[in-house]
């Protein structure tokens, strides 16, 4: 058919009875692996061979790639495009909404396209402020919050309707994300806060960055007690610090991140500092897999992105498995 | 003003009772509001309900009230407009990641619906907001709703009620 790709890499997988996407991301995910999703940053370029160029950096070793949407409210390639030429070559991307710069209408419209395109999985998100990036300036959008947003999707996707009520001819098959911040006030609210999402249709949740693994657990037995582990699969935040110095800037200026002191005071006595911010990166995935409810985990590694490979590698959560890339054969996986 | 807005949902509990009793009589007085007729009450009743609301809550007119689900801490106050509860950017000491200043509307809201015999409601979902309400009244949105519930709903339904 005119325009369809005709690689078969980026062809969807057949529908599977139990699953809502037919991407690789939930396949691999219901059948009890261990799933690894990495953070991708896109270029501030028009040119495809950048994407494809930041996201080889991950092969091998990464399950999905996070294409983020404006991240830090800065401008930067669209997730929607990013997603479009990752899908095209046959990677499993994770969209990112954010409902600071688009309204209901062009939300829905960009999520159809996307589906259409072969993108399986949507990560959606209320977004940052837009005093914090590049454009302070712009008009912040907040039509839709996290939660309308993830049961619009839903809607879109179960009952092939619009929210309008208008119905949909072939609805978006997506694999439904959102994200949790177990540490930001009001700290008893965020299990009750991760239920609304889960009820409005979220399938996985990928966190903000975990640096605190007791206050993780403490997080992970409250959703337990909710009955919220079995209804979706969690996906804690990890990424290597580059220093003391970058670890404190980020505790005193990004708000939302908790790195307690333990881990600075850590960094600071090290001989090489990014070396062990790496290793405590490693020790964190490690301790994390072992928390029950835990199906995985979404490394971020901003301006370490070369340095996924080893700690992924190091940390052992792939079990000898190598992640789907382009040009491989096999991974092994019986989707 | 922020020192009045925190006083109500310090005293979100009492406000959440005067609302249950004052709501019932708002519904029950829809005969007279229908003989005056809506369109005509629309505007001195946005006038009233905009210096009450405005004064107590920071009330943004959003015309679709969710003070009972948000502890009395006015969602539209938030400057994501989150109606569903707080982002994950609420700095450590409580405060606002868009402006410092201000205490997260969320983090209020919370300690409000803590108060409240309805605290629940806080954990249910919020649908987006309808904007073409904006500006509206609140109050006579909620009778009218009412009057269609009840119209809606099955006659055996009705008189159970």
């Amino acid at each position: 058919m005119l325009g369809l790709n005709d690689n078969p890499a980026a062809q969807p997988l057949p529908e599977k009875e139990g699953h809502v996407s037919r991407g690789r991301l939930e396949r691999l995910l219901k059948s009890g692996h261990f799933a690894v999703t990495a953070e991708l940053a896109p270029p501030d370029s028009a040119l495809a061979d950048d994407v494809y160029a930041r996201a080889q950096v991950f092969d091998g070793y990464v399950d999905g790639m996070n294409a983020t949407d404006g991240s830090g409210a800065n401008c930067h390639m669209s997730s929607i495009g990013m997603c479009a030429l990752l899908t095209n070559v046959g990677y499993a991307p994770v969209m990112q909404i954010s409902c600071r710069d688009k309204n209901r209408i062009a939300i829905q419209g960009d999520v159809l396209g996307a589906a259409a395109m072969g993108v399986g999985n949507v990560l959606c998100l209320s977004g940052d402020g837009v005093q914090v990036g590049d454009h302070p300036e712009a008009k912040p959008v907040f039509d839709l919050d996290s939660i309308s947003l993830l049961e619009t999707i839903r809607i879109m996707r179960d009952e092939s309707r619009y929210l309008s009520g208008r119905s949909i001819t072939s609805p978006p098959k997506m694999f439904l994300g959102a994200a949790e911040n177990p540490y930001a006030p009001p700290i008893d609210f965020r299990p009750y806060r991760l239920a609304k999402k889960i009820a409005a249709g979220a399938d996985f949740i990928q966190t903000q960055y975990i640096f605190d693994v007791p206050k993780l657990k403490d997080f992970m037995t409250k959703a337990g007690d909710l009955g919220l582990l079995e209804k979706c699969f969690i996906l804690p935040g990890v990424g290597p610090l580059a220093s003391a110095r970058t670890a404190s800037w980020i505790r005193k200026n990004v708000p939302g991140i908790h790195i307690p002191d333990a881990i600075i005071k850590r960094l600071e006595s090290a001989q090489n500092q990014k070396n062990e911010g790496q290793k405590i990166c490693i020790e964190l995935i490690q301790q994390i897999r072992e928390i029950s409810g835990v199906s995985g985990v979404h490394v971020m590694a901003y301006r370490q992105e070369e340095a996924v490979k080893d700690i992924i590698q190091q940390s052992g959560v792939l079990e000898g498995r190598v992640p789907w890339y382009p040009g491989c054969d096999h991974d092994g996986i019986d989707y | 003003m922020q020192l009045i807005r925190n006083w109500s949902v310090k005293h979100s509990r009492g406000l959440e009772y005067i609302y249950l009793l004052f709501e019932p009589v708002l519904i029950r007085l829809h005969k007279v509001w229908n003989v005056i007729g809506y369109e005509r009450l629309e505007k001195p009743v946005r006038v009233i309900e905009k210096s009450i609301k405005g004064l107590m809550f920071d009330c943004q007119m959003c015309g679709q009230c969710a003070l009972s689900s948000s502890g009395m801490s006015c969602s539209m106050n938030c400057p994501k407009s989150l109606r569903n509860g707080p982002c994950g950017g609420v700095r450590m000491d409580g405060t606002c990641e868009v402006k410092p200043e201000m205490r997260c509307v969320w983090v209020e809201a919370w300690k409000g619906a803590q108060q409240m015999s309805q605290c629940e409601k806080m954990k249910e979902i919020q649908q987006p907001v309808n904007y073409s309400f904006k500006g509206s009244s609140s109050w006579l949105r909620v009778v009218q709703d009412d009057v269609k519930n009840k119209q809606e709903m099955p006659d055996d339904v009705r008189i159970k009620r």
